[in-house]
């Protein structure tokens, strides 16, 4: 079998158990309300939102009608609290440090919603007739020429929905180009060890067999390796740079060439665009698409979970099989290539129902505008002073995976450091929490050992930065002096202690269900 | 009993080959949350991956150690794959084989062999 | 620049500590040729002038509810409460990531947990996930699932699917390697896919109410997939007409996925949106995206995790069931959030008034001389124009109204440029109906 023993533990251990706060009578922790579902509050039968009477009945679809689904509803005040009540136990970019690597959680301008709001844009239905929608299309034309200038590409495809999503259409492109000029038989993706699971995953649902590269010493692609892997039937390298070590892949020019050379293209995953944004341009280091995370480098809000936006940007040869809807200027205005035909007569195909995510659109050219390319440019330089910072400070402390050189936008360590303490990466992350910071990317890449990947982002002051920095090195100051079961607990001061992950997976309860049915 | 390299092990009973995962390889994985074991009636190559394994943390592929037919699959594993965990060596099994070239049974490490291999790791 | 905390002093500052010269110093991995780009684009602005910029293009798109509006077809315009957009702005679900850290996110996860049984509930399965892109995306990703769980390479699609959902799922299923079968287009299909189900189909995908507005009972469509060992899986691109019909799981299937824009969400141009995606339990290993799971923690108090994260590409990489990592998290949120506030009898009342407004769309087309295709709709119906109805559209707008979409917009292939798809919901008034019927008589010569 394979072994895959890189990974956290995954049950509050016996230790954990013995250190339980002081409780309350009703089950709250103060201000913490101890919420129930919507299911557990009544409200079966209510509605909280006050509708007219229908004026004609649903007599003509007998037979088709189901019974009222059974969902309790809530006046507007229960609303509020209940949301509320849950929204006070999430942590969030406005409320700390939110230091996921690779992750990219930086301040969401409140503009950017103002502006997504204005129901010129938020009340437009996409299928409107374009002379109605001029300016959403000139925002999304102007949008265009931002990720065009920016990366130094000649083309850009919009509708992609999320990072994984434009790594498909980046694909996608890849191989209806290849396939266009009778190289289908060109069906191995190469990617780096340290590479990001959506790389891996897209390649083999295009129906692509995926071959690892492997890494250097020093945290970069292996040249060597990866001109050994070149060959006819490699259609594609897949390469984040700055990779998910936090660094430059100094020989990138290097292995576009080599990739070219043997006919394969270069996807360039762009999750990392923001310690380079308004300095580098990806176009002149050889790329021939690249997604752009909107959620990350250009603010639009991550929201939980999403929603995101990927636009993929494209090189000369890959341009014309950009999936349909293009956004075409012309002498009347604006209007969309709906359809592969016309000028988007190769296009691959459809990625989405509509165009794309407008509201994250709108969003992201508020936050380009905001910047400009001056504001840009810092926006990196901000970004990778505030990681080389963080690893300056740690680095006494804790173990740089790569301590040679600086990094660019995020600092990697390893758990080297905590040898012999008898407390392993996870436990000092979940001890983060308790000093009221979100814990850092773990255990990726999964190249380095206990990795800890910490990205600041360029919204940090350099007091929140301090802050950050004293808390980790007080902790590590703990774990060197054999504090274990500070770790061991941790977080105990969260609103939750460490869940039982093994029973939701053994077995699963993924709806709530009325007492009499689960018995 | 014989171990292979990937960590699972055989136990030959006629040409019926009884296959499961090494105590070492229970622990290393953790909690066993979910087996997918293989279709009865399915062919299996040595070599092949035809199980799946999964803790919290990882899905890991489990390689059939010898060739054959899927004769039986342990059902105990749907309800509770923990057995896995408590019992990897026995009640744990996966799936009954039967083997079409016993040779490649006498092919494979002895305990001895795999614990002295498992130093080496 | 308002959004960047640092100053040049603290710079200063930082670059002592960390030992550098300048900034360019850590800049020093980028290849010498790839140094010194140049951007020619406008410098940083303050927040008036960004605001006036966008509010000028804003001002250039005629908003929906500026006037009589009839477009539907898979994004449909509702009236959302005060309250969801509120709730939404606040930081703590704004500006917060996945809840990978489940001590820490308690608040995403339970809303992700009801989220996931209010779909359920609508879609009539036992289970559902946290989410996936739009409604078109997460039909593509049921037609893999099937194969998944059949080991079956061929998808059906009904005639009456929506043509853009046909196309992703060409797409998508088709670069995995299946094979897509697209009945033709056709406004009322019934039954008629059953003859080409085989035994080496995985599924046959309908849409109820579908891309012309019909309600379709799919109960014989389901028993005549499951003889031959397939998959039904239904599409629904207007999730309130769950208050009211017939449910998915009622019917038998296999697979649910919808829209869910229309509960919560602003019609936005096309996106965001979120998808709904429910199945039957034993199906749930294939399921693709994130799943939320009820546990208890270290002090046994009840709360939730993702869960069955095995299935996902960032623990499984090229095996995982889905490419899918980011979904639609604050988009699902505002779909709980609104559907909280309606609750059971809500969501039915809504459905009703949809129901009721499209009656009188219908009754009005026809008063105006046209013909309406649609025998039994929800909130939408197909009507036969004159000439292309694409022409009427455009003609119609002079009168200030946005009369619906053109099915040739939509599959300009199908041969029916003459149908017009239009939509009522409870945003549109007796008002908007009289104004159509009356441009309608005129314009058609009545």
């Amino acid at each position: 079998m394979t072994m895959n023993t890189v990974g956290r533990p995954t049950r509050p251990d016996a230790a954990a158990e013995a250190a339980a706060a002081p409780a309350s009578l009703t089950g709250g922790r103060g201000l913490l309300q101890d919420e129930p579902l919507i299911f557990e509050r009544g409200g079966w039968g209510k509605t909280g939102v006050d509708l007219p009477a229908p004026a004609h009945d649903a007599a003509d679809l007998a037979g088709f009608v189901r019974d009222e689904v059974a969902l309790p509803g809530l006046s507007e005040p229960e609303t509020l609290r209940h949301y509320v009540r849950l929204s006070q136990k999430n942590h969030a970019i406005d409320l700390a440090l939110y230091p996921l690597g690779s992750c990219t959680m930086k301040h969401n301008p409140r503009l950017n919603e103002k502006a997504a709001r204005m129901a010129g844009f938020a009340d437009l239905h996409p299928l409107q007739p374009a002379a109605t929608v001029q300016g959403a299309l000139e925002l999304m034309d102007r949008l265009a020429h931002w990720l065009k200038t920016l990366t130094g590409m000649p083309a850009v495809a919009l509708s992609p929905k999320a990072g994984a999503h434009g790594e498909l259409c980046g694909l996608l492109c890849i191989k209806a180009a290849h396939e266009a000029a009778g190289q289908g038989q060109r069906r191995t993706v190469l990617v780096p060890t340290s590479a990001h699971g959506t790389n891996p995953a897209t390649a083999a649902f295009v129906g692509y067999s995926v071959a690892e590269i492997a890494q250097t010493d020093d945290g970069r692609v292996d040249l060597a390796d990866l001109a050994a892997k070149l060959g006819p039937d490699v259609a594609a390298i897949m390469v984040t740079n700055p990779n998910t070590c936090g660094l430059f892949e100094r020989d990138i020019m290097e292995i576009a060439r080599l990739a070219h050379e043997a006919g394969a293209y270069f996807y360039c995953d762009g999750a990392n665009f923001n310690a380079i944004v308004g300095r580098v341009k990806p176009g002149d280091l050889g790329v021939d698409a690249m997604h752009i995370n909107l959620h990350k480098t250009f603010s639009t809000p991550h929201g939980g979970g999403g929603p995101g936006a990927g636009p993929v940007v494209l090189s000369e040869a890959l341009a014309p099989f950009a999936p349909a809807p293009w956004v075409v200027a012309g002498a009347d205005g604006f209007q969309l290539a709906e359809q592969p035909a016309g000028e988007a007569a190769q296009a691959f195909g459809r990625m989405c129902a509509f165009h794309g995510q407008m509201g994250m659109f709108v969003r992201a050219y508020a936050y380009m505008l905001s910047h400009g390319a001056d504001g840009l440019r810092q926006v990196a330089e901000d970004a990778v002073l505030n990681a080389n910072y963080i690893k300056a400070r740690l680095s006494g402390a804790l173990t740089p995976a790569f301590p040679d050189g600086p990094c660019m936008h995020e600092a990697l360590f390893d758990d080297a450091w905590l040898e012999g303490t008898g407390v392993t990466t996870l436990d000092f992350a979940k001890a983060m929490i308790d000093e009221g910071f979100h814990p850092m990317t773990m255990y990726f890449p999964l190249v380095v050992h206990g990795a800890m990947l910490i990205e600041p982002t360029e919204t940090e002051s350099l007091r929140e930065l301090d802050r950050f920095c004293d808390a980790l090195l007080a902790l590590a100051q703990a774990a060197k002096a054999g504090d274990a079961e500070r770790f061991k607990a941790a977080p105990v001061l969260a609103p939750m202690r460490r869940l039982d992950e093994t029973l939701a997976a053994r077995k699963p309860k993924l709806a709530w269900r009325p007492e009499a049915e689960t018995g | 009993m014989r171990f292979t390299k990937d960590h699972e092990w055989v136990e030959l009973d006629g040409d019926v080959a009884t296959i499961g995962i090494t105590a070492h390889a229970a622990e290393q994985l953790g909690d066993v949350v979910f087996v997918e074991t293989p279709e009865v009636g399915k062919q299996v190559k040595a070599g092949d991956a035809f199980a799946v394994v999964e803790s919290v943390k990882a899905a890991s592929d489990v390689y059939a150690p010898i060739s054959g037919e899927v004769v039986e699959a342990n059902p105990e594993l749907d309800s509770a794959p923990e057995t896995v965990n408590a019992s990897p060596e026995a009640g744990g099994w996966f799936a009954k084989v039967k083997v079409s070239d016993p040779a490649q049974f006498e092919a494979l490490m002895d305990r001895d062999a795999y614990e002295a291999f498992l130093q080496t790791q | 620049m308002r959004y960047l905390p640092l100053t040049p002093d603290d710079r200063a500052r930082m670059l002592g500590v960390i030992g550098a010269p300048d900034v360019d110093a850590l800049f020093v991995d980028v290849p010498a040729a790839a140094r010194g780009a140049a951007f020619d684009l406008p410098p940083h602005a303050g927040e008036m002038e960004v605001e006036r910029a966008l509010a000028a293009l804003a001002a250039k798109n005629r908003a929906a509810g500026a006037g009589p509006f009839f477009c539907g077809a898979g994004a449909y315009r509702h009236h959302v409460p005060a309250s969801v957009d509120h709730i939404i702005q606040r930081s703590e679900f704004l500006t917060s990531y996945t809840p990978y850290q489940p001590e820490i996110a308690q608040g995403t996860l339970q809303v992700l947990f009801e989220f996931q049984t209010q779909v359920a509930a609508l879609t009539g399965l036992e289970v559902a996930n946290a989410s996936m892109y739009d409604g078109s995306t997460a039909c593509a990703e049921a037609v893999m699932m099937a194969q998944r769980v059949t080991r079956r390479e061929k998808a059906i699609l009904c005639g009456g699917l929506h043509p853009h959902y046909a196309q992703v799922t060409q797409t998508i299923a088709h670069a995995e390697g299946m094979e897509i079968v697209r009945q033709p287009a056709a406004i009322d299909p019934g039954d008629t896919v059953i003859a080409a189900i085989d035994d080496q189909t995985a599924c046959v995908v309908v849409q109820t109410p579908n891309v012309f507005g019909v309600v379709t009972d799919v109960s014989k469509i389901a028993e005549a997939a499951h003889a031959k060992g397939a998959l039904l899986v239904v599409v629904t691109t207007e999730a309130v007409s769950c208050g009211l019909l017939k449910s998915p799981g009622e019917m038998g299937a296999d697979i649910a996925v919808a829209e869910g824009q229309s509960i919560g969400n602003a019609l936005n141009f096309g996106g965001p949106y979120v998808g709904l995606f429910a199945a039957r339990e034993k199906l749930v290993r294939q399921m693709p995206g994130r799943l939320c799971g009820e546990t208890v923690d270290a002090e046994g108090r009840r709360g939730y995790v993702l869960t069955l994260s095995t299935r996902e590409q960032h623990i499984r990489r090229e095996k995982a069931t889905s490419n899918i990592c980011t979904n639609s998290g604050l988009c699902a949120l505002a779909f709980s959030i609104h559907l909280s506030l309606l609750g059971g009898a809500g969501l039915r009342r809504l459905a009703l008034i949809n129901h009721s407004r499209a009656r009188e769309l219908a009754d009005a087309v026809k008063g105006a001389g046209l013909e309406v295709l649609t025998p039994r709709f929800f909130n939408e119906i197909a009507v036969r124009t004159p000439g292309p109805a694409a022409a009427l559209v455009d003609a119609l707008l002079a009168d200030g109204i946005v009369a619906g979409v053109p099915f040739s917009r939509l599959d300009p292939a199908a041969g029916l440029d003459d149908v017009l798809l239009l939509a009522a919901t409870e945003t549109t008034t007796s008002e908007d109906i009289a104004a159509l019927a009356a441009a309608l008589a005129r314009r058609s010569g009545r």
